[in-house]
């Protein structure tokens, strides 16, 4: 099984730690992965900016990288959102776009729908809140809605489970979003920020000693208030938690 | 002032951003109760958009075999192409009976159309008799939300208004003693009421009738003391059967308040003896969003507000940042389909979070209308050179790695020896209530390839 290690590109930039944990994680299982280095950006802060020329070039271009490989495989919600629900418009009808579209998966998920691992080898004695990033929530659909009237369930929580000593609190609000937005953030910058001040405090409230999620945009802008605010918690890319680390 | 400006300003007041955004999350729980207590709630939903789309599809055979059943009734059948027909019928119709007092109940169509000051221009006296809505009407307001127009108003705020308007006692804000002093006011209203205007829910092909659900009863009493009354009705607001309605009435109340039904609901096939019943069927740019396959959807809507109580940039923003008559994500929708130019903040006032696709009775996908919608705004040359070069920008640099790479190299050099008053100077937004991340020493592919080396 050949997997492509797609990072997104804010993160190969800013956060190698998370990046490095989520290949262990993989390599940890067994698994070869490989790391394409002439990899960018998935063309979603375009997108989700209305600039569909643009977006449509990188989508291009992630093809050309990643369609050879059987799995890709990326730490996050919203960049494989991207591929698997708007590289469509882009997209349809090349060649590979069908196969990259159904085999891109986010870490977690890849582990929970294909691998389903029974130990992670890992140990957390923390108590632990989920932020459920809204992309892998309720686009990829890692964990019952509350909207929805369907059967409860959570990748996140399953995987994570696994997880030696690791505790979770029950938030007020499971899954409300952060504010982050991609360029959201920026544009609504007044709005994000309250947003990301009430999931916090959420989490605070709640006991959390830890917050973690899948999507470390969400995680950085959070992270970005606790520090402002000097508050009493901290955000880890789930890989960190899942890898052994920290 | 866009949405951001109007939105920055409603958060500025943080306790009040709270209270609001509590208040609709209320709702939203109160719903969530509701829509969990019923096995077949998905599948209601799923059907209510398979009559939606058949219906919307065959809109014209539906709309033509609804006037014909109306007349057959006896009912008049009106069509306005806009919002300045659809005014000057009503006009029309009050002046042949010469109509000066009209009660309204709750028509967001008639808000669209800004009938009411156009009726006020022209010596009609119009009151709104839904309790929320006359508050609105009162302070000169429009509507903050489609279900419940006056919840960005604290009880102070109400008894206040009520002080100066019905002369209620000095900071009396008892919400028995409000509603009580608005029952004697609007009673008074209806009486000496000469004409009535209501909007509708579901015009029903089949009969040729209309259906208005509401929860105060004045849509009753209004169209039942009056010899006319004026049905003002979206086409996109025709089911085909009598026996489709029953999908929307359980979807609707459970959707918008928690409520298993609507306190009335209230069927019209017939004027009230002696008088007259006209239905006005507008179109007012509903015709352009069917003929466009992105954004079609947005005509399923029933007018719940669930996508509204969902939405946390709703929650905290206060409807009235939006600047359209319907606020909240199907607003936006609907508002940057009817005037791009006006509302193009709309579409982005939004992260995707897609709660309110998830929520939506009638399973618009609400979140991917604004996504496109904002391809519009690209296309339409509004989002702003500033932003649209920066994005341009980062997308020729996102293709060549190596630029990247270096671009990268230099920033984790630089940005940890710069002085703070830099850092987080003006042009920094995102730094005004956020730390920039520690830049690391490395990059991933660094280390990757570091790695890989040693191997």
């Amino acid at each position: 099984m050949r997997i492509g290690l797609f990072i997104p590109c804010f993160m190969n930039e800013l956060y190698p730690e998370a990046s490095m944990a989520t290949l262990k994680v993989l390599e940890n299982l067994g698994l070869h992965v490989e790391y394409p280095t002439n990899q960018t950006c998935c063309g979603q802060p375009m997108a989700n900016t209305g600039c569909a020329h643009e977006a449509g070039e990188l989508a291009k271009r992630f093809l050309k990288i990643f369609k050879d490989y059987d799995y890709v495989v990326a730490p996050s919600g919203s960049c494989v959102a991207m591929v698997r629900e708007n590289y469509a418009q882009f997209l349809e009808g090349e060649d590979g776009f069908e196969h990259l579209k159904t085999h891109t998966y986010e870490l977690v998920e890849f582990l929970h729908d294909v691998i389903k691992p029974t130990n992670m080898n890992a140990s957390f004695p923390h108590k632990v809140g989920i932020h459920n990033s809204c992309h892998g929530h309720r686009e990829l659909g890692m964990a019952s809605m509350s909207e929805r009237n369907l059967p409860a369930f959570s990748k996140i929580e399953k995987i994570l489970g696994l997880v030696d000593n690791i505790e979770f609190v029950t938030l007020k609000r499971n899954d409300e979003c952060c504010g982050f937005g991609g360029t959201f953030c920026v544009s609504e910058d007044a709005m994000s920020a309250a947003m990301g001040i009430d999931r916090i405090n959420d989490h605070l409230s709640a006991g959390a000693e830890v917050m973690t999620g899948i999507d470390m945009s969400c995680l950085m802008h959070m992270q970005g208030i606790i520090d402002r605010d000097k508050l009493p918690i901290k955000t880890l890319h789930i890989a960190q938690i899942l890898a052994g680390e920290s | 002032m866009g949405h951001p400006e109007l939105a920055e300003k409603f958060i500025a007041n943080n306790e009040r951003m709270h209270w609001h955004d509590k208040a609709l999350w209320f709702v939203r729980e109160k719903r969530d109760l509701a829509a969990h207590g019923l096995n077949e709630w998905e599948s209601l939903r799923e059907v209510a958009k398979q009559i939606k789309t058949h219906t919307i599809d065959k809109l014209d055979f539906y709309l033509e075999e609804f006037e014909k059943n109306a007349k057959e009734k006896g009912l008049h059948v009106h069509w306005a192409k806009d919002a300045k027909e659809h005014n000057e019928i009503v006009l029309k119709l009050l002046l042949n009976r010469g109509s000066k007092k009209l009660v309204k109940s709750k028509s967001m169509l008639t808000e669209e159309c800004h009938l009411n000051p156009y009726l006020e221009e022209n010596g009609i006296e119009v009151i709104d008799t839904d309790l929320g809505e006359r508050i609105v009407q009162l302070r000169n307001e429009a509507p903050s939300h489609i279900v419940l127009p006056a919840i960005h108003l604290k009880k102070e705020e109400v008894g206040k208004t009520f002080e100066k308007f019905l002369k209620t006692e000095k900071d009396n804000c008892d919400p028995t003693y409000l509603t009580r002093a608005a029952r004697v006011h609007l009673r008074e209203k209806f009486l000496n009421a000469d004409a009535s205007l209501t909007g509708v829910n579901f015009g029903i092909a089949e009969t040729g009738g209309v259906v208005v659900c509401t929860n105060e009863g004045n849509a009753d009493l209004g169209s039942s003391l009056p010899k006319l009354h004026i049905a003002s009705m979206g086409i996109e607001k025709i089911i085909p059967r009598l026996k489709d309605l029953s999908i929307f009435t359980r979807l609707l109340a459970r959707s918008a308040t928690g409520q298993p039904i609507t306190s009335y609901t209230s069927h019209f096939h017939a004027p009230v003896e002696g008088g007259e019943l006209h239905i006005i069927i507008v179109d007012n740019g509903r015709s352009d969003i069917i003929a466009n396959d992105d954004f079609k959807q947005s005509l399923h809507c029933i007018r719940c507000g669930a996508c509204i109580n969902t939405c946390p940039v709703y929650r905290r923003s206060g409807g009235h940042s939006y600047g359209y008559t319907i606020p909240g994500p199907i607003g936006s929708t609907l508002g940057a389909s009817k005037d791009l130019r006006t509302n193009k903040t709309l579409p982005f006032a939004c992260t995707l979070c897609a709660s309110c696709s998830n929520v939506c009775p009638s399973k618009i996908n609400i979140h991917n209308q604004l996504y496109k919608h904002r391809q519009s705004v690209v296309s339409a040359g509004l989002l702003g050179a500033k932003k649209h070069t920066i994005l341009k920008v980062a997308t020729w640099v996102m293709k060549h790695p190596a630029l990247l790479d270096f671009g990268g190299k230099m920033a984790r050099k630089i940005v940890p020896k710069l002085p703070r008053s830099i850092l987080y100077s003006k042009v920094n937004v995102w730094g005004k209530k956020r730390e920039l991340p520690k830049f690391p020493k490395n990059s991933f592919k660094e280390l990757y390839k570091q790695r890989e080396e040693k191997k």
